[in-house]
């Protein structure tokens, strides 16, 4: 629904910068956790393998293979949580959903890397 | 007088508290509200404050809606004037939208205009409103029955209700039975909803999880009275 007070009120929740990825970047997710008073980072690394929803509401989802099997995470990416992501790698895709990558094992993972002009 | 205030749902969306977390919020855009009249136990047996929500155009306000908020010049006013009786106060605004009363001991006069800034310190609110019309509804959307079985001989009653009662004893379907009829379009208050942020600048009240009506409806909110 667009209306001018929703708008403005999702704006407020929304990152002044929106961080920049594409589907199929290999990225860190550099998140904020709380451990009793203290805060520390922690890093989430993987392929980004579809984001959804849109405005302050928008999520993505980070895949990773950990101990041989597969991780999936979804953040949300206006989250103050988040303290930043940093694209490490850019592959070629086709498609918004790389669901695909699920079936598959080993060297098969890997997308080819996109040349950036 | 709890912290009370008229308003108008505007829709949901999602905002982040500073540590983090997500909450489900309805946008509710709320006052500043006149204060029309007030009720006192002498004059109404009930103490109460009147409020009003949203300027209404003044074509197409009736003139009992102007007279209302305003003192209008008539003969009658003129007589009673001169019998000696005295005119109740009036907030002296345009005629409103959406008016209702809220009950308890009042500490407002008439013409006050309240903001949401009374809500600054409290936690919790009911939001009451009018409720989505669903029209004729049957039982498995009314009252969430299960309805039949999609198989196993059921014919053409996957959605019906089932038995509503026993056999010659008592003979009859007791008073209350739950059945289709009317859903929605109703007096509905949710209570205990939690005030997750206020803003006084665009008079804004964000309140955590759902409130009744569509949006764009007009609802009623009030500190809570639950413990």
């Amino acid at each position: 629904m667009s209306n001018a007070i929703m708008d403005m009120v999702n704006k407020a929740n929304q990152k002044e910068e929106a961080p920049k990825f594409d589907i199929g970047d290999t990225v860190d997710v550099h998140t904020k956790i709380l451990e009793g008073a203290k805060e520390r980072i922690q890093v989430f690394s993987g392929v980004v393998i579809g984001r959804s929803g849109k405005g302050s509401q928008e999520m993505f989802m980070v895949r990773r293979i950990v101990a041989g099997q597969g991780v999936e995470r979804k953040f949300p990416v206006h989250s103050p949580r988040i303290d930043k992501i940093e694209v490490k790698r850019s592959g070629v895709t086709r498609r918004a959903k790389l669901y695909f990558l699920r079936d598959r094992v080993g060297k098969a993972v890997r997308l080819k890397e996109r040349r950036r002009v | 007088m709890l912290p009370s205030i008229l308003g108008r749902k505007v829709g949901m969306t999602q905002v982040f508290l500073e540590d983090g977390t997500a909450v489900p919020v309805t946008v509710v855009q709320a006052g500043p509200c006149h204060v029309l009249q007030i009720r006192s136990k002498e004059r109404d047996g009930y103490e109460a404050v009147q409020l009003g929500f949203e300027d209404k155009p003044r074509r197409l306000a009736a003139r009992s809606e102007r007279g209302q908020v305003a003192a209008l010049d008539s003969k009658r006013s003129k007589n009673r004037a001169a019998a000696g009786v005295e005119v109740a106060a009036k907030a002296d605004c345009e005629p409103q939208r959406f008016v209702r009363e809220f009950r308890g001991p009042v500490n407002a006069t008439v013409g006050d205009a309240l903001t949401v800034e009374q809500f600054t310190d409290v936690k919790n609110v009911d939001v009451t409103g009018t409720s989505k019309g669903r029209g004729f509804s049957g039982v498995m959307k009314r009252h969430n029955f299960a309805g039949q079985r999609a198989s196993h001989g059921v014919k053409k009653c996957h959605r019906h209700a089932g038995g509503t009662g026993m056999s010659a004893s008592p003979s009859r379907v007791f008073k209350g039975k739950k059945m289709p009829g009317q859903y929605g379009n109703s007096r509905v208050t949710t209570r205990n909803l939690q005030v997750v942020s206020i803003d006084t600048e665009n008079n804004l009240l964000l309140v955590r999880g759902a409130v009744p009506g569509p949006n764009g409806g007009f609802v009623s909110i009030r500190q809570t009275n639950k413990v």
